[in-house]
């Protein structure tokens, strides 16, 4: 973005810039929120005129806000579509599922832009470039505007005169449409309007439209505010007033008039140009012409209205807002958090401390007092980070948004008909886990489209509903979250996949039959998989779905899969609620201590190292009944190349910590136990992100630093491994 | 020192008009502004009392109640008539302009605007009403 308003450095100018990010994000997702609602409307033949003027009024504020921040190209493409938009909400063109489209196509171009502006993207200008060439390409239908219908009623130029173009053009169609106009007074109180209104709104909503809202000025005493509502509705009198019925409310029908001959009560309205006017009525000020410096400004002196209204009786009332929102950047969040794990290690410091004076003689009252302040102190602690996590949980709606916009365009461009259903979009989790949930969520219903769901004549053939169904279903499930995928496809042939894996040379015929129905599926996660020969548009080119595994273990989740040929499939993502903070367990291996995150534990349990047996070249403990997979941390991090020391530790015995990432379990041999403990967890920094098995690192309390395991990528190592063996030993069996 | 009332829904606006009323070269130009934001028409409404305010800076578009209804409440009350009135919105709604200038506006200032334009705008306002 280029530098504007003079200021050099961190100026006031660039702190409000920072703020246009989250705002135009916002607006975009909004905007798409309203288009699937359009799209909705318009399949089912109904009609909101305000869900139109929302997305116009959306993309007025990004044109004026990508203006003034500089974004020259977001600010071209808004100034494209708010001309399209105003014609659509204005009548002047009609809504249809391409001029549709369009919008839709702006709405992800906006995503990317916003990327650009950041920096994370180069600039679409290309795609830019073609959506302004389709939009040019939209035909007027020329005005709606004929003899002007408003005049036929008594209404209050005063009340006229502060239409906007769109409102008047609502007052029109409506009229036009043979509705009744009614003019509404109710007096709010100040302090609670925007609920009261709210209320008001969905009791007309059902019966007309309100075309707009006038504050009266009569009697206006500073606590309540009386507001003129003109209303149009095919209802009659009698039953708009039982439907809306409240307090301090009034309702009039405004009368046509007698005769067509009286005056025009409202100017006639403007003809359908761009062009600005030729001239404003402007006079400089005094002494100071304006014009000469600020050549787009028009400048009056003040004039006075002829209407008065009697003084407010109180001018000192104080009237708080009620909005009581504020948005916050997540990395302000972050450091917050931070600070937290900083106080944590404080206070394990200071219990050391506390220790230590409690075992000098004759400081017992002192250490009694100071171990009191210690919990009260502990406790706080505890409080303020579940008050910072609360903060950083949002919905999980926010990431399935965009899967609807998807699922409409994919099933357009593969003309497959296919119904999403969300259930659990309110289920909660850490905003950045949501961030980074988007992509992998939209291959895989990119997959399920492209290569599950069939095409209509298949799926009459089989006897299955005509329109696919593509469910998404998220709930929480203890400190983690599970998102389930399921499509009702044709889905996943095992012959298929097995097949396509030997012809990409994963595996030999002789390895594939011996593998269980799950890893074949699970086949399917490797690099470079496909079963496609010839790529599509979207899925099918090898890239997908060892992408979504990657990225959702990357937060620290996993992602499994089972499937039935011809019922359907279904994946199921498990991820932990936030990354913030984690419970762990630490353990001691090789007399080094390492944090085990509590949401993969099950249990732990002493190790007896009679109950190792080898199974299929792994070694692997019966344990309630099931096989558990072992894994020797000491010898799996490489602590002792010594295998005396090795038997000699093992015979000092130890213990077992049971994990379980989705429904794979290990165990993990560890000398000894040390403790339950929060933490926050911190990056391993650039130069280590590449090694495997660790999620990050902790400060303990004695300046020392634990790493944490990552259990998902430790338990896929290690299977993996073994599965790699074990294909091996019956290869070579054979 | 002036009291200004910005009225525009978008936060980002409300900022960047708010960072060039509160920065070091409008407080060299026009002296130090105090600020006052509205989201909404009827947060300036719930604000209007507070006053009596030097100036008052809007949107037209803006949902529920709108500038232009704004512009005709404020010049109709008894205590706010003579407040000078600033629209601020981008050309498209040029029509709308029209009519809040006819409501009794002082001036219009087209989006995007840089912060010199709207500096000279207030200035020009300002110093208008003190001259009475």
């Amino acid at each position: 973005m280029t530098d504007q308003g003079g200021g050099s450095g961190r100026g006031p100018i660039d702190r409000a810039r920072e703020d246009f990010f989250p705002e135009a994000q916002e607006l975009v997702d909004g905007l798409g929120r309203d288009l699937l609602a359009i799209d909705e409307n318009l399949k089912t033949g109904r009609n909101d005129p305000e869900l139109i003027n929302d997305v116009f009024r959306a993309v007025h504020t990004l044109k004026g806000l990508s203006g003034l921040f500089g974004a020259a190209l977001m600010s071209g493409l808004s100034h494209e579509l708010e001309d399209v938009l105003d014609e659509l909400r204005l009548g002047r063109i009609e809504l249809s599922s391409e001029v549709l489209d369009l919008v839709f196509r702006a709405v992800d171009l906006y995503s990317k832009l916003l990327a650009s502006e950041r920096g994370d993207l180069p600039e679409p200008t290309v795609e830019v470039r073609a959506l302004l060439n389709a939009l040019g390409h939209i035909t007027q239908r020329g005005s709606a505007a004929g003899a002007n219908p408003v005049v036929q009623y008594e209404l209050d130029p005063g009340l006229l005169g502060v239409l906007t173009e769109y409102e008047e053009h609502r007052l029109r169609t409506n009229i036009q449409s043979g509705f009744r106009l009614y003019k509404m007074r109710v007096r709010f109180s100040l302090a609670t309007i925007d609920t009261a209104l709210d209320e008001l709104k969905s009791k007309t909503r059902s019966h007309g439209e309100i075309i707009t809202y006038l504050p009266t000025g009569d009697a206006s005493d500073g606590d309540t505010l009386e507001l003129e509502i003109l209303i149009a509705s095919r209802e009659s009198i009698a039953l708009l007033k039982a439907a809306i019925e409240a307090h301090d409310l009034q309702i009039e029908e405004v009368p046509r008039r007698s005769s067509r001959a009286s005056s025009p009560a409202m100017p006639a309205p403007m003809p359908p140009t761009r062009a600005m006017p030729s001239e404003f009525p402007s006079i400089p000020v005094a002494g100071f012409d304006v014009e000469a410096h600020t050549s787009m400004a028009h400048v009056r002196a003040p004039s006075i209205a002829p209407q008065s209204i009697a003084p407010p009786a109180d001018r000192d009332v104080s009237l708080r807002s009620v909005s009581q929102t504020v948005r916050v950047d997540i990395r302000k969040l972050d450091h917050l958090m931070n600070i937290v794990g900083e106080l944590a290690i404080v206070r394990t410091a200071m219990f050391e401390i506390i220790e230590k004076v409690r075992a000098r003689p004759g400081m017992r009252d002192l250490s009694a007092e100071l171990q009191r302040l210690h919990r009260t102190f502990e406790r706080h602690l505890g409080q303020m980070q579940s008050g910072i996590l609360e903060v950083r949980m949002v919905p999980l709606g926010q990431a399935f948004d965009k899967l609807a916009r998807i699922v409409r365009q994919i099933s357009r461009e593969h003309d497959k008909q296919v119904n999403l259903v969300i259930t659990g979009a309110e289920t909660e989790i850490d905003k950045l886990i949501v961030e980074e949930l988007s992509d992998p969520l939209m291959h895989m219903i990119r997959n399920s489209i492209d290569h599950a769901i069939e095409t209509r004549e298949e799926r009459v053939q089989v006897g299955k509903p005509p329109v696919g169904t593509i469910a998404v279903n998220a709930f929480q499930k203890g400190n983690q979250v599970v998102i389930e995928v399921e499509d009702d496809g044709r889905g996943m042939d095992l012959e298929r996949i097995a097949t396509a894996a030997i012809r990409l040379g994963m595996l030999t015929a002789e390895e594939v039959k011996e593998l269980p129905q799950r890893e074949i599926l699970s086949l399917v996660f490797r690099p470079g998989f496909t079963t496609r020969d010839v790529a599509t548009g979207t899925s099918g080119r090898g890239v997908g779905m060892d992408v979504v595994k990657t990225n959702i273990a990357k937060l620290g989740g996993i992602v499994d899969i089972s499937s039935e040929v011809g019922i359907g499939t279904k994946m199921t993502i498990t991820l932990p609620i936030t990354l913030a903070i984690i419970s762990v367990l630490m353990v001691e291996v090789g007399g080094r201590t390492y944090a085990v995150p509590l949401t993969s534990i099950e249990e732990a349990i002493a190790f007896d190292e009679g109950l190792v047996r080898s199974f299929e070249g792994r070694e692997v403990m019966t344990q309630r009944g099931a096989t558990l997979p072992v894994c020797r941390l000491r010898k799996h991090f490489g602590h002792d190349t010594d295998a005396l020391s090795s038997r000699r530790m093992a015979r000092r015995s130890g213990f077992v910590v049971i994990a379980s990432v989705g429904e794979r379990r290990i165990g993990f041999v560890v000398d000894r136990l040390v403790g339950q403990q929060d933490i926050v967890i911190k990056a391993l920094g650039k130069s280590l992100s590449k090694v495997r098995g660790f999620a990050g690192a902790t400060e303990l309390g004695d300046q020392r630093v634990a790493l944490v395991l990552d259990v998902a990528a430790l338990i896929e190592e290690v299977l993996s491994t073994s599965l790699e063996m074990r294909t091996l030993t019956l290869g070579s069996a054979s | 020192m002036p009291k200004v009332l910005v009225v525009e829904d978008s936060g980002s606006m409300r900022a960047y008009i708010r960072a060039i009323l509160e920065d070091g070269a409008t407080v060299d130009a026009i002296g130090a502004c105090a600020v006052t934001e509205a989201s909404s028409g009827f947060e300036a409404m719930r604000q209007l009392p507070r006053g009596p305010y030097d100036l008052i800076i809007t949107d037209i578009n803006m949902g529920d109640i709108n500038g232009l209804e704004l512009i005709r409440f404020v010049r109709k009350s008894e205590h706010h008539k003579t407040t000078p009135l600033l629209i601020v919105s981008t050309q498209h709604t040029e029509r709308d302009v029209e009519r809040g200038l006819t409501l009794g506006a002082n001036g219009y200032l087209p989006k995007p605007f840089t912060a010199d334009q709207l500096r000279d705008t207030v200035g020009a306002v300002l110093k208008g009403k003190a001259s009475k």
